[in-house]
């Protein structure tokens, strides 16, 4: 096991939006490069359009839970997530929020935005707004100094083939909507 | 050795069941629980050996049949949410008593906090009181090991034996390996044994003293013994954890240096503790912390009560989840160390809401304008989000609908003037509670609408098939009963079905049920329409979406947002005008017939849905 990496990541969205989903990619990928994960994950009445969170530990832990100023960033899938959660982060965290319009930037995090919902009606797959920002969020923080993520587009990718092996099209659509959010960033 | 998956608490529950050569496996589905029984059914699918996997109408009958299988030798399991341990509580007391052959394992998942739950009770406190041993895991790696734990505890002592995981185990997600499934060792073989199977209460003083000589003895077995967590600590301080909130200590006393500092340890088994521990603790040190969800069992059987900090003296809270930021407060003051003091924001979240479409959201529509001032008792399920409609006035627990309706009837039955009563209850909640409630208003005369909210489906939990589904746990074939029958059966005169998407004809069959039970007793009206979530919906013959617009005459009074509350519809309050989101409508139709104004209107030659939004 690799016990060198340590990255806590909060994510959150309303009920429907897949946050649970790219959760998972990102922890299947953390176990295909040999890196122990925790997620915790909101299941239950509140999956029906009310909010979610998702915590992703990668590395060595035993509580599947962030503490509050502990986590190294945010995937917002809501743009008032990081009101909402903002406190999880440390400062100097990555925050990476969908939303319509460019949110003030706050000293204390880097704060990136991208309009995932455009992106995604855009390409025809309105669904796949958490993976437009996903994609989005991979290049952002790949560009950064100082804040490597555990994984890569390509460790998504190879998650992505795995788990839709079976369904060409889904994973035609899914691959789309990360590499428009990836480009997204780079443009 | 295979590679390590990453497992859901619950899927690693379920195959620890499936390593430990557990063939029979019950369950009721309810938050945080249900994914031990569906992925207990998944793994069986690409196995070859026989299992009975089922779910159950309620956790009694579930407990009852995997009891019984024990009984006759086999290794068997249920599975439940903790209120759905308070159903099944009848058969445990007992079944404490007369004991286990096979390995017999309750899983109870409890929900601190509460996240999706009435209580936020301890099963492990259940455990205490039926008297049989209680493993309490820290997450999925840890409970899928004590599942074999359980199976041996329960078959050397012949005793049922409860694993309790929380929220925080069956909904987290952790690398886990699979190990290799045990052979069935077990034969299945019943000994008559009238005295001990069908023991009378001459029998049962023998068989409770025999309880306790069992529970003295397993206070003593190693394999579940308390835990050293941290060798090298010698504080004369010590902290006694377990379940989850072991999890947070273990990080929170290394993120603060005290881990060579303050000695730590875990308990597997809180009930019943063991006593070599308890001596040992006394013995050690002057002062000890206990932390544990959600009632203080463990602390309860620590007598020394001048040593001893917990709930029971309020150093930790007695009410709510022990998340890790309060543990590291806690922690914080008993190593007399300052930990930051941490500001969470009040922030409320998002509300959850009935789905677009849902046809629970046209039945609370209709039940408002067939009873204006009625009172509506309701239940357990995704329908209890009727709340937000004004539509459900009560919720107390599974099938309470039905009597609480009666206890509303009979408290105004007396007064010159009686309210209408409207009760609502799902289909599954209604097979699971709801028939001798129902058979009791038929009997005495109850003056009630109890409309069944039919969606085919167990929704809340993930669509679990009901018994009107005739389908199993493995999607097997199965006979079905159906709802009509058994009302009818119960002796209700008045039962009718209806469509709620014709928001019209059933508001108008509501009326008619609401005035026959003025004078006549209970109606029933089933209110059928199939959940849009399910994968396993059948579609009613010729059905298809409807597109829906907002013409210029909407006014934005906002009656529809009120009164409907649907999320595909999108009040602009700058324009005063209300839109359709065309991602999230789901082309019910039912707005049609609710908007005042007649604004909204099928459009009859549907253009592309992505231009509409980007116009929006």
């Amino acid at each position: 096991m690799n016990d060198s990496v340590n990255q806590q990541i909060v994510i959150s969205g309303v009920g429907g939006q897949g946050v649970l989903f790219i959760t998972r990619l990102l922890a299947e990928a953390a176990i295909i490069k040999g890196i122990s994960v925790f997620t915790s994950e909101t299941h239950g009445m509140a999956q029906r359009g009310g909010t979610v969170l998702s915590h992703l530990k990668v590395g060595n832990f035993s509580s599947p839970l962030i503490r509050p100023g502990n986590a190294n960033g945010l995937l917002a899938l809501k743009p008032d997530s990081l009101a909402r959660h903002g406190y999880f982060l440390k400062p100097g965290a990555w925050v990476t929020i969908n939303s319509r319009e460019t949110l003030a930037a706050e000293s204390e995090f880097s704060t990136y935005t991208i309009d995932a919902d455009k992106l995604a009606q855009r390409i025809h797959n309105p669904k796949s707004v958490n993976l437009v920002l996903l994609g989005f969020a991979l290049a952002m923080i790949s560009d950064m100094t100082g804040n490597n993520l555990f994984c890569n587009l390509e460790d998504i990718k190879m998650v992505l083939h795995q788990r839709l092996a079976k369904k060409k099209q889904m994973l035609n659509d899914a691959l789309k909507a990360l590499e428009t959010g990836f480009k997204e960033f780079r443009n | 050795m295979s590679k390590p998956k990453l497992m859901l608490g619950n899927e690693a529950i379920a195959q620890g069941l499936m390593e430990s050569g557990c063939v029979m496996a019950t369950s009721y589905p309810g938050t945080p629980a249900s994914e031990i029984l569906a992925t207990f059914a998944a793994l069986q699918k690409n196995g070859s050996e026989k299992r009975h996997i089922q779910w159950a109408v309620n956790e009694k009958i579930a407990f009852e049949i995997a009891y019984t299988g024990s009984m006759a030798g086999l290794r068997t399991a249920v599975s439940m949410k903790q209120v759905g341990l308070n159903v099944a509580s009848d058969p445990l007391m007992s079944a404490a008593y007369l004991g286990a052959k096979g390995g017999f394992v309750v899983i109870s998942a409890d929900d601190p906090g509460p996240h999706s739950s009435q209580t936020e009770q301890d099963s492990r406190l259940m455990a205490m009181m039926a008297k049989i041993p209680v493993l309490d895991p820290d997450s999925p790696r840890q409970a899928k090991e004590m599942i074999a734990t359980a199976f041996e505890l329960s078959e050397i002592f012949e005793i049922p034996v409860m694993l309790r995981p929380t929220t925080r185990v069956c909904h987290a997600r952790q690398d886990v390996l699979s190990g290799n499934t045990l052979p069935h060792k077990r034969e299945v073989d019943f000994q008559k044994d009238p005295a001990r199977w069908a023991a009378t209460p001459k029998f049962r003083f023998h068989l409770h003293q025999e309880l306790e000589k069992k529970l003295h003895t397993i206070s003593a077995y190693k394999k579940t013994a308390p835990i050293r967590l941290n060798a090298e600590a010698t504080a004369s301080k010590a902290l006694i954890v377990s379940g989850v909130a072991a999890a947070h200590v273990k990080e929170i006393l290394k993120d603060f240096n005290l881990w060579d500092v303050l000695p730590a340890y875990q308990v597997l088994q809180p009930f019943p503790l063991h006593q070599d521990f308890v001596s040992h603790m006394f013995k050690t040190y002057s002062e000890i912390l206990v932390i544990e969800e959600t009632i203080g069992v463990i602390e309860m059987q620590l007598a020394d009560r001048h040593r001893i900090k917990g709930k029971l003296n309020g150093s930790v809270p007695v009410v709510g989840e022990l998340l890790p930021e309060i543990i590291q407060q806690i922690i914080g003051e008993f190593a007399g160390i300052s930990t930051e003091p941490i500001d969470v924001p009040s922030e409320p979240g998002v509300r959850p809401t009935l789905c677009p479409g849902c046809p629970h959201r046209a039945a609370f529509f209709a039940i408002k304008k067939a009873a204006p001032k009625g009172i509506y008792p309701s239940d357990i399920g995704c329908y209890t989000l009727g709340l937000n409609l004004g539509a459900v006035d009560t919720v107390l627990c599974m099938g309470a609908a039905v009597s609480q309706a009666a206890g509303f009837y009979h408290a105004y039955k007396h007064e010159k003037k009686q309210p209408d009563i409207v009760a609502t209850i799902g289909d599954s909640t209604f097979f699971h509670a709801g028939i001798p409630a129902l058979i009791d208003a038929v009997v005495q005369d109850v003056r009630f609408v109890l409309v069944i909210l039919d969606n085919r489906t167990t929704a809340m939990t993930g669509n679990q098939p009901t018994p009107a589904m005739g389908m199993g746990a493995c999607g097997e074939p199965l006979s079905s009963v159906e709802i009509e029958g058994v009302v009818e059966g119960c002796g209700v005169k008045f039962c009718r079905v209806g469509d709620p998407y014709q928001l019209n004809e059933f508001t108008a069959l509501l009326k008619e049920a609401v005035k026959h039970s003025r004078e006549n007793g209970p109606a029933v009206v089933i209110s059928r329409h199939p959940c849009l979530i399910d994968r396993f919906r059948e579609e009613i013959p010729g059905w298809k979406p409807i597109k829906v617009e907002v013409t210029d005459t909407c006014d934005g009074c906002a009656f529809c947002i009120n009164h409907f509350e649907c999320p595909a519809l999108i009040l602009n309050k700058k324009e005063e005008h209300v839109r359709i989101d065309p991602i999230l409508c789901n082309g019910c139709g039912v707005c049609i017939s609710v908007c005042p104004k007649k604004s909204i209107k099928e459009v009859k030659n549907p253009g592309s849905k992505d231009q509409d939004f980007e116009n929006a």
